[in-house]
């Protein structure tokens, strides 16, 4: 229980997805630009990184690993399908941002028009693939903890996002050198607010 | 079609399909594109290298690939071609860092692998090959590629250079004499929230010298 509370907290703020890895940077650039849809945005990424981390461990364990295959009968023991590991999780991801539009548009058609054109967009949100890649380079050891590491970092996500969607609608109002004005401004931003969580740097539970 | 006279391959119309990747359309600067699997690497230079060529392996490959094929992909299911084609040809280079450079290989860690979803190479190929001919793809693909690693190098010469006093491993600080009248490292350099930092910079540079690119 304390280890899956210590990967929870770490993902969240230490080893966030925006400010120590740069992941999912596009989408958090361009929609950024008011409160609203980024945190529309953040909640698809949470609800899609809780989905595909651990299906994709259970791809990894049950499938691609070496040996992994041992299920299947004697013969496959020593098959090694590692090589095959960006395609086979990149089809799983875009396969299940399919799978979680259909379902939702199902079962809430309010959170779907919430949600709206973000869903498809997620599957190329680099922060998806990364964090399955995360889990794999990682070594969790069971499912649990590939979950909540799936949804720390969703979660991780979507503080970044929301913080600095708030911080951009009231940089309308200040009065910002022309050359920096926009983009620049933003990344400048970002550094900063990365600066300030590297202050939790020194959690370890 | 006799009639019409054949474009020369390094016809002005082409060069400039590479020249304008590099400032005025940069991929990062200007298209916001990429910025994902970019700054991670940037802490020293050689891994930043390994990765620039590597995108514009993978962008260049990839963009001739679904040029060539473009009449044949039916339009529904054109993302999931285009994420083959480019997942086939990441993996191809992550195996080949593998087993020539797998000290490189291991500091690029995931990032190899997030090329995939690598903003640029998507963008190129819905926007670019889709819609133009292998040679003028190519080229683009190059100026992309090329647009992106210069970034890619700059954050990264200046990450080493002031963040560990070196260049490609080489003590520079150390030969020039630098420490012996009191220079320290700056540290900061090195954390992650500086790339950010030293790319807005780039960007604010770049504004100042062409005004054209300012946002309103």
């Amino acid at each position: 229980m304390e280890n899956l509370l210590n990967i929870f907290i770490k993902s969240i703020f230490v080893e966030n997805m925006v400010f120590a890895f740069f992941l999912g940077m596009c989408s958090y650039l361009a929609v950024s630009k008011s409160v609203k849809t980024a945190i529309g945005l953040g909640v698809a990424v949470i609800f899609v990184l809780v989905i595909t981390v651990p299906v994709n461990y259970l791809l990894e364990k049950y499938v691609l690993d070496k040996g992994a295959l041992a299920w299947l009968g004697e013969g496959f023991a020593d098959v090694d399908l590692s090589f095959l590991t960006f395609m086979v999780f990149i089809a799983m991801i875009a396969a299940m941002v399919q799978l979680v539009e259909m379902i939702v548009e199902k079962f809430s058609p309010s959170l779907y028009n919430s949600l709206g054109i973000f869903l498809p967009l997620i599957a190329v949100n680099c922060a998806i693939l990364g964090a399955s890649l995360f889990m794999q380079e990682r070594e969790y050891q069971n499912i649990a903890e590939a979950t909540v590491f799936g949804l720390g970092s969703g979660i991780g996500w979507f503080l970044a996002i929301a913080g600095i969607a708030a911080i951009r609608e009231k940089m309308k109002y200040s009065n910002v050198p022309a050359p920096l004005r926009g983009l620049g401004i933003t990344f400048i931003l970002t550094g900063l607010m990365a600066i300030a969580f590297m202050g939790f740097m020194g959690i370890n539970l | 079609m006799n009639n019409i006279t054949k474009e020369p391959l390094f016809s002005a119309k082409n060069l400039k399909l590479f020249t304008d990747q590099l400032d005025k359309n940069n991929p990062i600067t200007v298209q916001v594109l990429g910025i994902c699997s970019a700054l991670a690497v940037t802490v020293k230079l050689k891994p930043a290298l390994v990765m620039a060529l590597s995108v514009v392996i993978v962008i260049a490959v990839s963009n001739v690939v679904i040029s060539a094929i473009r009449n044949f992909i039916p339009d529904r299911i054109r993302i999931i071609v285009q994420l083959v084609v480019i997942a086939t040809l990441v993996i191809l280079v992550d195996q080949v860092l593998k087993a020539y450079a797998f000290d490189v290989s291991k500091q690029l860690s995931v990032f190899v692998g997030l090329i995939i979803t690598n903003c640029i190479i998507m963008g190129r190929l819905e926007a670019f090959a889709m819609a133009n001919k292998p040679w003028p793809s190519f080229i683009d693909g190059l100026g992309n590629g090329a647009g992106y690693g210069l970034i890619l190098i700059i954050v990264a010469f200046f990450r080493e250079l002031l963040g560990s006093g070196t260049l490609m491993g080489y003590p520079v600080m150390e030969k020039i004499g630098a420490y012996s009248i009191g220079y320290e490292n700056n540290g900061m350099m090195i954390l992650p929230p500086m790339a950010l930092i030293v790319v807005g910079l780039i960007i604010w540079v770049q504004r100042s010298r062409n005004k054209s690119l300012i946002e309103k």
